[in-house]
């Protein structure tokens, strides 16, 4: 019950720092201070420790990279089902389901994506996503200790999702579900090394964006509002801003 | 003696080839283009000079940079001195073509496939394509909003990477240092420049 009251003053304080609006373009700062601190503290942690990690890992072989990859993906479909029923997207559930049991299956817990292969799409949703699509804007923006950036609704989201996320509900909840349990280290174990898959996945991006921006921190900004922008739409809208240029 | 004589043989060639004019249509004005950056980027025969001044002519043919500039200058273009605007676009040009010829460095090592196009108004065209990076890394998805007002002679405003807007980010990126200086345009020229020298 405590955790509910809890999550019914996060969800208050949600509504209240976030516009009921998902086209919000210029998402304000929290405080933009601090965030800018945490974002220093995250480039130092990345530089000394994520980055030589993701290095180390783009030099694994190619199949351990993408069983390492899939195994990661596939687990993070579970989180997608739920939200993708809270979203009423039908279509989305069996994709996300016939994936996730085709994979666990066929593809030995995950280590191979034979799924795609017939046509099953693992689409990734989170509370984040699902607010959004409820109509539920960002709110404020921040930059989180680690986990980088985020907005008053991801946030939310971000600790929402460890209630709804079946595989959440076996590790750090430890319950049993269908005969199978885990711990938190089982959690974070694979939180971490999807981190570092996708770190490593995007080790020439980041360096691109690093080398040619004039200030990282609005860079990222702008980039991750945009991505979570398209991600609640499911879609990569263009979206014409040019006004009178075009004249 | 003999390899100087060479080398400015092989520059004159180099620039008085004809490189830059490609098909007025959208699709395949970005294929062709890219190809031959791909092409040129990838040449070990070429030096760094070489390729930085192959981009710089590239841009400034099929690069809406001015449009640009002032897309990413956002709502100050509107009320900033004629003077600034100026001084403004000077540095974002140089500003933009070394970004660019870094970008480009960054992503030679790929296959470029032009995959369609949509056209969404006389004015604009959205190229969809791909590139698949030889090395083993992810595919990406790039978009290129093509200026189609004068058909004859399309420009590119902006790319649109996996559907994060480069053009968007740019004025985000500039939008945040303006209000971090009281809209001061002249601090954002001295960012600009400082980049550009580094």
């Amino acid at each position: 019950m405590h955790i509910f009251k809890n999550l019914k003053i996060a969800l208050i304080i949600l509504i209240l720092t976030s516009g009921a609006h998902i086209e919000t373009k210029a998402t304000e700062e929290c405080f933009e201070g601090v965030s800018r601190s945490i974002f220093k503290f995250n480039m130092a942690f990345d530089d000394l420790i994520l980055e030589p990690i993701a290095n180390g890992y783009n030099k694994l072989p190619e199949p351990i990279k993408n069983g390492t990859s899939n195994f990661t993906s596939n687990i993070a479909v579970l989180l997608s089902i739920p939200n993708s029923l809270l979203q009423g997207n039908i279509s989305q559930v069996g994709h996300s389901t016939g994936s996730f049991i085709v994979n666990s299956t066929v593809g030995i817990l995950g280590i191979f994506n034979p799924a795609e292969k017939i046509g099953l799409k693992p689409y990734k949703e989170d509370v984040g996503q699902t607010l959004g699509a409820y109509g539920v804007g960002p709110g404020c923006y921040l930059v989180l200790p680690i986990l980088g950036p985020s907005t008053a609704r991801d946030s939310f989201g971000l600790v929402a999702d460890t209630f709804i996320d079946p595989f959440a509900h076996v590790t750090i909840r430890e319950n049993e579900l269908f005969g199978i349990s885990g711990n938190d280290l089982d959690y974070f174990s694979v939180k971490g090394t999807t981190a570092i898959d996708f770190r490593a996945d995007n080790s020439k991006n980041f360096d691109s964006l690093e080398k040619n921006s004039i200030d990282l921190y609005s860079s990222l900004k702008s980039v991750y509002l945009q991505d979570r922008e398209n991600k609640i739409r499911n879609s990569i809208e263009d979206q014409d801003e040019w006004g009178n240029l075009d004249n | 003696m003999k390899r100087i004589g060479v080398y400015l043989i092989s520059l004159i060639f180099f620039f008085q080839s004809p490189l830059f004019s490609y098909s007025s249509n959208p699709k395949d004005f970005v294929n062709e283009l890219v190809i031959e950056a791909i092409t040129k980027l990838s040449d070990k025969n070429l030096n760094k000079l070489q390729k930085e001044a192959f981009v710089e002519e590239v841009a400034l043919e099929n690069v809406d940079i001015n449009a640009l500039g002032l897309y990413t200058l956002g709502e100050l273009r509107k009320s900033a001195s004629e003077s600034d605007i100026s001084d403004y676009q000077k540095s974002f040009e140089k500003y933009f073509l070394k970004s660019l010829t870094s970008r480009l460095t960054d992503y030679s090592e790929s296959e470029f496939e032009v995959l369609g196009e949509d056209k969404k108004s006389s004015n604009y065209t959205i190229v969809n394509s791909k590139v698949t990076p030889t090395d083993g890394g992810p595919e990406i998805k790039i978009d290129w909003r093509i200026y189609t007002k004068n058909p004859d002679k399309p420009l590119i405003r902006d790319l649109i990477v996996e559907g994060l807007s480069l053009a968007r980010t740019q004025k985000e990126e500039f939008a945040s240092i303006l209000s971090s200086n009281n809209n001061d345009i002249k601090i954002l020229i001295s960012k600009l420049q400082e980049f550009v020298n580094k």
